[in-house]
């Protein structure tokens, strides 16, 4: 009886805490991240799916088609093709294509690189309607992230190149850490050289 | 404003226009109600969840109900081959219907009850069985295996809880002597301390049976943690599995015009109905932040506990409420002798 009692009122003692923690939730802020018009901060070392790494000096790929990483692909997802371009000293990449349907993200093509030539993207918007959209041409990727660096640089393009570049590839160095505080340089300076002209 | 709208539904005007003005009333504030007591679950919901709730249709996601209910409107009423049609079609009015009836005799304001019935209490819980019975008739005409696991679990959950809501009731009418709703709630005028519940010097164990009231609310409107009806993880949507659109809406408005109901209930028996405690004030307003704080407080026990289990809720009634009920009863009838004999 007394045992009966004592589970009777401890029990409705544990129900009151319990409405008081959920209380005190209720009036907390929230925590959702409205994703389409909020998003949240992507890691740097977010796996994504590959990218090619540009050169920092020249702004061309690193990758001259070795087919190192297509070797080491495990679901033969990678398709490399390469030219000897007239009087260049090393063959140079044209076709770099990575079959995202198949890809399990494993990173042994990123470890297999020896010239650091590949990384992983911070990319994480991948929905598609169709399957051919995850074929994706990582060659034509890095052409128009190129395009888009030279148009941002074109009020004065020779000052800013240098500044501009990502640092030196390495597999899981932040791709665009750097990216907008350049961007706001470069805005910058812009805006002084068009007060000077 | 709310003043002028209790004189003018007051009993002084003629009859029938009264009774359209109660009828369009009562329907009104039912299916707002229900509509809104969703968007309330839903934010309150995500409030304890950490979570905004509805925020995409309409400002604070207010016109949620509205969309809610355009989608369930323009869904084809399926009746399954092989249910019981009659059964079937009729379960959704009979789960609404009562409830529209018993809010008939509820005192939203001094005057502002659509009938002033001497036997009102006795009529909101006559009614209220029907409730049970139509959900029972609704999972039994769907003839579908978890509707009908459902309906069983429906009556053995409702007959095991009317038990101890009712001796509490009867405790309720012998220390008010009375069944008129708006008596019950005329004797709890003045100060806080003279409502139903914590009058002490008539039963010492008033608190304790406002909690057995509640507690039964909870039960008898299948909400969670008593929820076995619909348990969703066993019994995908319980007896409402096979119904469709607007079928499974006006089950879904009942559920939260039964809410209502039953915390009206609770605040006129409990809580002093549209007495102000402070005298300022319309009543209607007072009645209305009673029933909605503890429409929130069922909001709240929802979002807290989880489901029982069901022998956990027989248990909690035949072992624990139905002892504890009687016993204040007892206890109440005893000090009412004491009492008369001073």
């Amino acid at each position: 009886m007394k045992q009966a009692l004592k589970e009777i009122f401890t029990g409705f003692y544990s129900l009151l805490v319990g409405l008081w923690i959920t209380l005190r939730q209720f009036f907390r802020p929230t925590v959702t991240v409205h994703y389409p018009r909020q998003t949240l901060r992507i890691p740097p070392r977010f796996r994504g799916h590959i990218e090619l790494v540009r050169h920092p000096a020249t702004g061309q790929p690193i990758c001259f088609a070795c087919k190192l990483c297509k070797r080491a692909c495990p679901s033969d997802c990678i398709t490399v093709e390469g030219a000897k371009v007239q009087g260049a000293r090393k063959r140079s990449v044209t076709t770099y294509k990575l079959d995202f349907t198949r890809c399990s993200l494993c990173g042994a093509c990123v470890e297999a690189c020896r010239e650091g030539a590949i990384r992983f993207s911070r990319e994480y918007n991948l929905a598609g309607w169709s399957k051919d959209e995850f074929i994706l041409d990582l060659f034509k990727r890095l052409e128009t992230e190129a395009q888009a660096t030279v148009d941002a640089q074109a009020p004065n393009r020779g000052a800013a190149m240098m500044k501009s570049e990502v640092p030196p590839a390495q597999p899981a160095e932040p791709a665009r850490a750097g990216k907008p505080k350049a961007a706001t340089e470069l805005a910058a300076a812009g805006k002084n050289g068009g007060g000077n002209s | 404003m709310i003043q002028a709208l209790e004189k003018l539904l007051s009993p002084l005007w003629p009859e029938p226009l009264r009774l359209v003005l109660f009828v369009v009333g009562m329907v009104l504030f039912v299916a707002l109600n229900a509509m809104y007591l969703v968007w309330v679950e839903r934010k309150g919901a995500g409030r304890f969840q950490r979570r905004p709730g509805p925020t995409e249709v309409g400002p604070a996601g207010l016109l949620q109900p509205v969309a809610d209910g355009i989608k369930l409107m323009s869904k084809q009423l399926i009746v399954p081959a092989g249910v019981d049609s009659t059964l079937f079609r009729i379960a959704p009015l009979l789960v609404m219907a009562p409830v529209l009836m018993s809010l008939a005799v509820i005192p939203f304001g001094q005057d502002l009850a659509a009938r002033n019935i001497n036997a009102g209490l006795l009529m909101i819980f006559a009614l209220g069985s029907i409730n049970v019975m139509a959900l029972m008739l609704g999972g039994w005409s769907s003839r579908n295996k978890y509707a009908i696991i459902s309906a069983a679990r429906v009556v053995s959950q409702n007959v095991a809880y009317e038990i101890p809501m009712l001796l509490v009731v009867i405790t309720m009418a012998m220390v008010t002597g009375t069944l008129n709703l708006n008596e019950i709630v005329r004797q709890q005028s003045g100060p806080f301390w003279h409502w139903n519940l914590f009058r002490l010097g008539l039963n010492p164990l008033m608190p304790v049976t406002f909690l057995i009231f509640y507690i039964c609310m909870l039960a008898e409107t299948n909400r969670a943690p008593f929820d076995m009806a619909e348990a969703e993880s066993e019994l995908v949507a319980g007896a409402y599995t096979e119904y469709a659109g607007m079928g499974f809406g006006v089950f879904f408005m009942a559920e939260y015009a039964n809410i209502v109901l039953g915390c009206s209930l609770a605040t006129v028996l409990f809580l002093g109905g549209w007495q102000s405690p402070i005298g300022r004030l319309p009543g209607l307003v007072w009645f209305l932040l009673k029933m909605y704080f503890l429409v929130f407080s069922v909001v709240w026990v929802r979002w807290t506990f989880p489901r029982t289990q069901f022998y956990g809720l027989l248990n909690l009634s035949w072992k624990l409420l139905i002892p504890l009920s009687l016993f204040t009863l007892i206890l109440s009838s005893a000090m009412l002798k004491i009492l008369r004999a001073l």
